[in-house]
């Protein structure tokens, strides 16, 4: 685990690129500094492997102070992918990629067995890239090699430094898909520097927000998404994909308020009753202080018809799932498509189970019609 | 056609003569040019290493005077301190190749790619590894370029060092003229001609078989 604390960075020239900054970056997770340039998101990253040193404050990595590790020594157990590739153009793929481990002084043999191992993990035919120079490759390629290049003496730790940045649309979507499916198998903590929100809200298992060399909010991306904390990172998110995420609208939208209830002391022939004339099949049950007590479907009720003292108590069912009030309308319907249900209740909180209504399949197909006019036009 | 007969004795009777005038022409610019190399490019990298423009400024700037010192004068300068022959004229040419070789050796490594330089420290090469590692390899072709030119202008600028008694190619010369002889005068002025040529096809192929960059473009090129 990386721990920043209380650094402060004063360029020589007075310029304060960093100002008290207390972080943690989570050990086995993509963690994504973003911000505007000249926010210090970059001096962060590379405080971590002491290309930069603090003025004020210390870094700690598995609880050890980083100014006293020789920052050689500690570069070489710390992955280092940046931006304009940074390949050495006068050395072979194969070199290329054993650079660290050479250093390291591995054996010939591990380090070939490396090479041709990380050459397949990315895609790229060992026999065929091993004896090419840099520029005989594509840019796509040539950034999957800077990232096989960070991975080859298994550092626990990678920096990325707007590594896809340089790329075009097609191979930076490519290259962000194949690092997520690589983060699958490696697990390694990376942190990933970059300006573009749409990358950090694809890789991302947390986004730190950057501002003027502050922390301004620091979560998951579906955090940050739904909880804006300031109008800074309302801008830097866009409008766009807030809408996005706001567009979801909570089950009290959608749900039926006054749905057929009934109180558990109803006799059985009462509640057939009313079914009859509300044309349901099935009953929620209610207590007088409206706390939610379950549901008494039309065939439980005939099957008990015949006893006369029997009431709703005795034939109803236990809500396995309900919601609160305020959740997304998608988990709602989530909860109906998987467990095959016809409606959920929404209650006030889980806590205290006070019914407040029913979200129905037919209930939302109205919503979505009306909120999703032009979905498939926008293409979003 | 009687020149030929004439030229061909000529060559025998003094082709001793003119093979050591040869050596020696070839000692004076290579020792002369060897010099430069273990000065110049040591002190380039130096200047790329210096975050202070004043010195590096002023290096560029004595080397230059040294470079705008005719090449007449500049010899002549040397004999009150060095006396005449040999020691004097390598002085006077080392001087003349450091202007090309630290510039050269200065604009390549200064031509490295940052980001190049920054992954490499990033990956943890210490500054001997980066320097050995990548940066002289990358600076090579500029160097190399900067090599060649300077032999290839200090080889026909030791023909001058015989006026100041190192011999050489230009003893040739300047006996042709003292006794009016063409053969003297064309047989010296081609040999250096030829030489100068020589060493820079050399020179070119060393490049060629040492630079991997060069070697690499000109494989995606065809």
């Amino acid at each position: 685990m990386i721990r920043l604390e209380h650094i402060h960075k004063v360029y020589e020239d007075g310029f304060r690129a960093l100002e008290d900054i207390n972080l943690e970056f989570t050990e086995g997770q993509i963690n994504v500094l973003i911000g505007p340039s000249g926010c210090g998101k970059t001096t962060t990253m590379k405080l971590i492997n002491r290309l930069i040193n603090p003025t004020k404050g210390k870094v700690y990595i598995n609880g050890e102070d980083i100014s006293k590790i020789n920052p050689v020594s500690l570069r070489r157990r710390i992955g280092y992918v940046i931006q304009h590739v940074g390949l050495f153009p006068h050395m072979t793929i194969f070199n290329n990629v054993a650079v660290v481990p050479k250093l390291l002084k591995w054996e010939p043999r591990r380090i070939e067995r490396r090479v041709n191992e990380l050459l397949d993990l990315v895609g790229l035919d060992p026999e065929t890239y091993r004896d090419r120079y840099p520029s005989e490759l594509s840019g796509g390629q040539q950034q999957r090699i800077g990232v096989i290049r960070a991975l080859a003496a298994e550092p626990s730790i990678i920096l990325m430094d707007e590594p896809f940045s340089a790329l075009d649309p097609i191979s930076r979507e490519q290259l962000q898909d194949e690092l997520i499916s690589l983060q699958e198998n490696i697990q390694k903590t990376i942190v990933f520097v970059t300006h573009d929100m749409d990358e950090a809200l694809k890789i991302a298992d947390r986004i730190i927000l950057m501002k003027a060399g502050k922390v301004i909010q620091e979560g998951s991306p579906e955090k940050i998404l739904r909880h804006p904390a300031n109008d800074f990172v309302k801008d830097f998110i866009g409008k766009k994909r807030l809408k996005q995420s706001e567009k979801v609208p909570a089950v009290d939208e959608v749900m039926i308020e006054n749905p057929v209830t009934a109180y558990p002391t109803r006799g059985l022939a009462q509640s057939i009753s009313l079914m009859e004339r509300r044309r349901v099949d099935s009953l929620i049950v209610v207590d007088k202080q409206k706390k939610l007590k379950g549901y008494a479907p039309i065939f439980n009720i005939l099957e008990k018809y015949t006893e006369e003292e029997q009431t709703l108590a005795d034939v109803m069912k236990p809500f396995e799932h309900v919601v609160e009030q305020g959740t997304p309308v998608t988990v709602a319907l989530d909860l109906m498509s998987t467990h095959q249900l016809p409606y959920v209740p929404v209650v006030r909180s889980q806590q205290d189970h006070t019914f407040v209504g029913v979200v129905t399949r037919g209930s939302m197909v109205r919503l979505m019609a009306d909120v999703y006019p032009g979905q498939g036009n926008e293409g979003v | 056609m009687g020149w030929i007969s004439d030229y061909i004795l000529f060559l025998q009777e003094r082709y001793t003569d003119i093979l050591i005038l040869l050596g020696e022409h070839l000692y004076i610019a290579l020792f002369s040019v060897i010099l430069g190399c273990l000065f110049a490019i040591p002190l380039g990298i130096l200047l790329t290493k210096l975050k202070r423009g004043v010195v590096t400024s002023a290096a560029f700037t004595v080397a230059n005077i040294f470079q705008t010192i005719p090449t007449i004068a500049l010899l002549a300068i040397m004999i009150p301190f060095l006396g005449i022959g040999m020691k004097p004229a390598i002085f006077a040419l080392f001087l003349y190749s450091l202007l090309p070789l630290l510039r050269n050796t200065y604009s390549g490594i200064k031509s490295v790619d940052p980001g190049v330089i920054e992954s490499a420290k990033g990956m943890g090469l210490n500054a001997g590894q980066r320097l050995l590692q990548i940066e002289l390899p990358l600076a090579f072709p500029y160097i190399m370029s900067g090599l060649r030119l300077t032999t290839v202008y200090i080889i026909s600028w030791t023909t001058l060092a015989a006026l100041i008694g190192a011999g050489g190619l230009g003893d040739l010369i300047l006996s042709g003229i003292g006794i009016n002889n063409k053969f003297l005068i064309y047989t010296g002025a081609v040999l250096a001609i030829g030489l100068a040529l020589l060493t820079d096809f050399v020179l070119g192929r060393v490049e060629k078989k040492l630079s991997h960059v060069s070697q690499a473009h000109s494989e995606t090129q065809a």
